[in-house]
């Protein structure tokens, strides 16, 4: 990662980056830009520098924000109609922690609306583009942030990740990402989607630029009673001897035959690197859509709740009494998809039906739990796709809610587990198309997985 | 014909006097300040906000659950309680549904019953709502105050009885320091649920919510009482509701039936870890929980209070400390005591509750002067009332009649001389003729005029024996 010194200037990593933004502009990776506050700030930095003045460990490095955090620089939209003009009082923890360090955001990134799709197709402001191929989708829900990346705009972009939304989107542009552990970077001012899956995290091209940020980022933040110590080290650990499962029920049905050769040559490269790889199966993992897709969409419904129009964002024009100002309000300001997970989380959570779906579905979260345990007995790390098919077309998914879902389906396990998770640059496709490899291991082992994928991309 | 009877369970909402709210760290005392004054983006709901325990409020809710004997449950957690309200900025009421801080417990009465209290548990105040003409305003100042609901069990049965458990609870939830306990303030607020019957089996309740004074609960359940049987006789049925209670009309009215009832589509809170207490950390709280009621009640059995004198001290904790410490060290010299505090609490418009009251040696000092005949009953109380009303509490009790000038003359020859004199007035010669003829009634008015000449500080018994000798012998 290029970090500003006596001969490179921040001023001209951060220009560098902006007119990279501006000539990418096509691929709608941005909803709005920082320009002149990111110049403004890469001066200063610079004139630090200049006097011999101790800077941050990212000083004057350019980054883009998915823009489901919040900052008090330009508005935070969360790619919703309701929040489209909300300048944000406070900054974000994970924000705070790089800004501190001198980190430059220099634009806010394109998502599905309140992170809720897996394509960026659900966005209030449009769509992002593949960065392979630009008549595919970008991923999502992180979608905006991982083209940036792709792209070569900026060396890294935050992302947030609460069922496969930095991972899923990073292997569609065959770049880094990162979900780590849950608790590891503090959600103290992001946009909540589902808050006990909901976890920061981040893209970049590399393990390293992966584990800089995250250094940079993780710890306990008392603003967040769910965020663990740090656990996180400056240093990544030494390669070491480890054994490898590949999970051969995401290999099988269902899966793309070009994903699964992807994924079989990560295994070897693996191989080759001195790693032990074996079969493993885990038949509990099947269920972790179905868990998700009630545990999500109630605590999704929950966390809307506050989008009512009485203080801030959107406030219908047509609302002429309390009832309506929350139906006319909520109708307007939320997507379609949005909207169905809020009448799918309510209907999982009223009383008749919890026991039969909410609490039954945490029951099998618990089983689903308890068979990682049982598997990382056997092994260190689990390896599997991340997604069943590479970027598809736009509009391929739009109308077919259940199809977009089973894009999650290697990725809301780890989510529902808590457990660190990283997607990896596998190869390509037949056609051209990144295909990422997802590496996961039990909690706090976040930093074991980025030095075995810098270690089998090293021996390759 | 047997008569109704009637099952009533109370739940009561207790306003924490914590020094920050539940969630938020911002100031917990919104009296006399702005509106939406006392409001940080958490209380506000922004996005991205999270809560974060105040642990005093979890305190706070261990002394109040201790005070009513309740078990303390080591493993609690909060849900998400979901309803639509401006005064609700997260769209949800974080609260604890499934397992609340504070378990099963039991309150006494002064009456002698009790009262099975079900579980107590931790949640958020919402905001205020003020209507206007054609439009509403929100104060969000409450919004987060840490409250603790206290659900009863079935255990009341009559109006009186209801009101004996409020005002009980009220002085539990004081003494164990957890609320300021002003009623108009609405830091105490009950919700009631009544139903009656004739027979075993419990009617249909009607929930009348919102309840802020002892009278209101009293006079809404003699009129829900009345109405639920008025129908029940005309051969109605009582339709299961919540009602509103208006202090102007004397009467409820309904405000929302069982059908309308809000599914509040509670979901266990994921931002708030559960609440993991050690036995020793509730232990400690309670070996600093001070002396409750109960305790103070079969202590001042030995002093035969008659119950209102003995409920009014109660009603002040620091007094209640002061006669038990008294009774402690002396208990024959502790009821002067007790009538002293009873008299000004009864007496007078003391809603001033920082009494200035000395030490508990001071004040049987006090008291002792008054068996000894150093000072009058009249004067004793006098002197306490110098120490009470004006704080003077700098000078020992002795000093302080000495110089109001109240102690007794004792002194057999100075009240001789007092006595010739007296006895040697024109208008005292018909009365000490009487006496002299063995009419002894008189003696009276002439013990009267020297205790005029005394100025009060003459001891009459004194003074009536030396007539006697003086006249008869």
């Amino acid at each position: 990662m290029k970090i500003a010194d006596q001969k490179t200037k921040a001023v001209d990593l951060v220009r560098e980056a902006l007119e990279k933004a501006k000539q990418y502009e096509d691929y709608h990776c941005f909803i709005s830009m920082n320009e002149a506050r990111a110049i403004e700030k890469a001066r200063e930095i610079d004139e630090r520098i200049a006097k011999g003045e101790k800077v941050g460990r990212l000083a004057g490095v350019p980054y883009a924000l998915k823009d489901n955090y919040l900052s008090p620089e330009g508005v935070t939209t969360a790619a919703a109609k309701m929040l489209d003009n909300f300048p944000a009082p406070i900054t974000a923890t994970a924000v705070k922690r790089l800004e501190d360090e001198g980190a430059i955001m220099i634009g806010r990134t394109n998502l599905d609306a309140y992170a809720q799709g897996s394509s960026t197709e659900n966005s209030f402001f449009g769509p992002t583009k593949n960065a392979a191929d630009p008549t595919r989708v970008a991923g999502g829900s992180s979608g905006g942030s991982a083209v940036a990346v792709a792209l070569g705009i900026v060396e890294f972009a935050l992302g947030s990740d609460t069922g496969g939304s930095i991972r899923q989107p990073a292997s569609f542009n065959g770049i880094y990402g990162i979900k780590p552990t849950y608790g590891t970077v503090s959600r103290y001012g992001v946009v909540a989607m589902a808050s006990s899956t909901d976890t920061m995290g981040c893209f970049a091209q590399n393990a390293d630029d992966i584990n800089l940020v995250m250094d940079v980022m993780a710890g306990k933040d008392d603003k967040d009673s769910t965020t663990l110590e740090k656990f996180w080290k400056d240093q990544l650990p030494a390669a070491k001897e480890k054994k490898i499962g590949l999970i051969t029920d995401f290999m099988g049905d269902g899966v793309d035959p070009e994903v699964v050769r992807c994924v079989n040559e990560y295994a070897e490269k693996m191989k080759k690197a001195g790693y032990t790889v074996e079969e493993i199966s885990i038949p509990m993992l099947k269920y972790g859509l179905a868990i998700y897709y009630i545990v999500q969409p109630a605590e999704v419904a929950s966390n809307l709740s506050r989008y009512d129009g009485v203080r801030y964002g959107l406030r219908s024009a047509k609302a002429h009494d309390l009832d309506s100002l929350y139906q006319e309000t909520r109708n307007e300001g939320f997507m379609p998809e949005n909207q169905r997970r809020i009448l799918i989380g309510n209907f999982v959570l009223s009383s008749g039906y919890f026991d039969a779906y909410y609490l039954k579905a945490q029951k099998a979260r618990t089983l689903l739990i308890r068979a990682y345990k049982e598997a990382f007995e056997k092994v260190d790390v689990l390896l599997c796709p991340v997604a069943p098919a590479p970027a598809f077309k736009f509009g391929e998914k739009t109308d077919d809610p259940l199809a977009m879902y089973m894009e999650d389906v290697m990725s809301v396990p780890q989510s529902l587990a808590g457990i660190p998770s990283i997607s990896v640059p596998a190869g390509k496709t037949k056609d051209n198309l990144p295909v990422g490899a997802q590496l996961c291991a039990w909690r706090g082992n976040d930093q074991m997985l980025l030095s075995i994928a810098k270690h089998v991309e090293e021996k390759d | 014909m047997n008569d109704y009877k009637m099952t009533i369970g109370i739940e009561c909402h207790v306003q924490l006097n914590t020094k920050t709210k539940l969630f938020s760290g911002v100031d917990n005392d919104a009296t006399d300040k702005e509106p939406n004054s006392c409001v940080s983006p958490v209380d506000y709901a922004l996005p991205g906000m999270l809560p974060v325990l105040n642990k005093a409020a979890v305190d706070k809710a261990i002394q109040a659950g201790l005070a009513m004997n309740c078990k303390i449950n080591l493993i609690s957690r909060f849900d998400r309680k979901h309803y639509y309200y401006p005064d609700l900025p997260k769209g949800y009421q974080i609260s604890q549904l499934y397992q609340p801080i504070i378990g099963a417990g039991v309150v006494y009465l002064p009456d002698g019953s009790s009262v099975k209290i079900e579980h107590a548990h931790l949640e958020e105040d919402a905001g205020k709502l003020s209507h206007f003409d054609g439009y509403s305003l929100v104060d969000l100042n409450r919004a987060g105050t840490p409250l603790i609901e206290i659900v009863s069990m079935p255990d009341i049965h009559s109006a009186a009885q209801a009101r004996l458990y409020c005002e009980e609870l009220h002085r539990l939830m004081i003494y164990a320091g957890v609320t300021n306990g002003d009623l108009y303030q609405g830091n105490m607020r009950f919700d009631v649920n009544i139903s009656i019957s004739k027979t075993d089996k419990l009617g249909t309740r009607a929930e009348i919510k919102n309840l802020n004074s002892f009278r209101s609960v009293e006079r809404a359940i003699e009129y829900e009482y009345a109405r639920q049987k008025a129908l029940l006789e005309k051969g109605e049925s009582v339709k299961q509701e919540t009602r509103g209670w208006s202090d102007a009309t004397g009467k409820t009215s309904p405000q929302r039936s069982k059908e309308e009832a809000q599914d509040y589509r509670y979901m266990p809170e994921p931002d708030v870890p559960p609440i993991v207490l050690e036995q020793s950390y509730v232990d400690e709280i309670a070996k600093q929980l001070p002396m409750m009621p109960e305790s103070y009640r079969s202590i001042f059995g030995v002093l035969s209070l008659d119950n209102n004198e003995r409920e009014a001290i109660l009603n002040h904790p620091i007094l209640a400390q002061r006669l038990a410490e008294a009774c402690d060290k002396n208990s024959a010299l502790a009821p002067r005591i007790a009538h002293w505090f009873s008299g000004i609490l009864l007496a007078e418009e003391n809603a001033d509750k920082n009494f200035a009251l000395g030490t508990a040696d001071e004040l049987l000092e006090l008291s002792e002067m008054v068996e000894n005949k150093e000072l009058s009953s009249t004067a004793g109380k006098e002197v306490f009332l110098e120490m009470y009303d004006k704080k003077n509490t700098s000078k020992r009790p002795h000093a302080l009649a000495k110089e109001m000038n109240l102690l007794q003359e004792n002194d057999v020859d100075a009240l001789g001389a007092m006595i010739d004199e007296v006895l040697a007035l024109p208008e005292c010669a018909k009365a000490s003729e009487d006496i002299r003829n063995g009419e002894m009634k008189a003696i009276g008015f002439l013990v009267g005029q020297v205790m005029k000449r005394s100025q009060g500080k003459a001891n009459p018994a004194t003074v009536n024996e030396l007539i006697k000798q003086k006249l008869t012998q």
